[in-house]
């Protein structure tokens, strides 16, 4: 394994993740009771997202400034590892709002606003399999994601906070207001935040590497 | 540290305190708890982590081998 290091510390961080996430103590709290725990799951999946849709955006600019082909690749896996988690966490939080606000979709302005983010991102990767030459579509995705992140904070951090959300920290939500004050859970959250962008940074980068590989190969038989 | 920017302070926040963990009132998985079999559902799912992460561990040692036949080249 490369640079194997921080590959030993993802595994650390999500064994004690799911160990910790499951047994240690949380706050009895009505309406939330044991689902609680969902915090150290589903709300990392969006913390991931973001941390790797910044690394994509950062490659991004990169490419642009240099116009090599390596940064793009690193923005593609990294929005698509993003993707991925963003997919999961609009998946785990309809089934822990199903339990908790009674129905998988209640139109919140969070849940909607994070669809309108995936639907961005899917059009980013439609985007990209409809041009054929690399460095045009380098370019072209790399503005788009550009626009694209600059559209996604706004949508997922800021308009939901201007209005009514059932989600904490959104206007007036009765069960979970605090959980990010609470220390006994910032305990496994912190450490899960980490565990899971790790996560999500391991499969990115494999990958880009094969990617690489696969460029080669292509080029290899150009030359011969 | 609050999540919360300092733009938006209108929406206050309940702080979870020690009468939160003490409480009776609300419901938990107490008896799942105290049975052990918590300790089964935590080894279901470390068991099938395991299994996932030996899978991508093996895949990134492939891509690994890949790269050092390249070089050698």
């Amino acid at each position: 394994m490369r640079q194997s290091w921080w590959k030993f510390l993802t595994v650390g961080l999500l064994l004690y993740t799911l160990v910790g996430g499951l047994l240690l103590e949380v706050p009895r709290l009505p309406i939330l009771n044991e689902t609680i725990r969902a915090l150290h799951f589903h709300v990392t999946m969006w913390f991931g997202m973001i941390l790797m849709l910044l690394v994509a955006a950062w490659h991004s600019v990169k490419y642009l400034r240099s116009n090599d082909l390596k940064h793009d690749d690193m923005a593609l896996e990294f929005t698509n590892a993003a993707i991925l988690f963003g997919v999961l966490g609009i998946v785990t939080g309809m089934l822990w709002a199903k339990f908790t606000w009674g129905d998988y979709w209640s139109g919140d302005p969070k849940q909607n606003a994070s669809a309108i983010g995936l639907l961005m991102y899917f059009a980013y990767l439609i985007l990209r399999g409809s041009l054929s030459d690399a460095q045009q579509r380098g370019r072209i995705a790399a503005v788009y994601n550009l626009f694209a992140f600059a559209a996604f904070i706004p949508l997922i951090f800021v308009l939901p906070r201007l209005t009514d959300s059932l989600h904490p920290g959104n206007g007036g939500n009765p069960g979970f207001n605090a959980y990010d004050l609470d220390s006994k859970l910032r305990l496994v959250f912190y450490p899960a935040i980490l565990a899971w962008t790790l996560l999500g940074t391991w499969i990115a980068t494999v990958r880009v590497r094969i990617r690489r590989l696969e460029r080669e190969v292509e080029e290899n038989r150009i030359n011969d | 540290m609050s999540l919360s920017f300092t733009a938006v302070q209108a929406q206050e926040k309940i702080a979870v305190t020690a009468a939160d963990y003490s409480n009776n009132e609300v419901e938990m998985a107490d008896l799942m708890r105290s049975e052990g079999k918590i300790y089964v559902l935590v080894g279901v799912i470390v068991l099938i982590f395991i299994g996932l992460l030996a899978y991508v561990i093996q895949t990134d040692r492939r891509v690994s081998k890949l790269e050092k036949v390249r070089q050698t080249k």
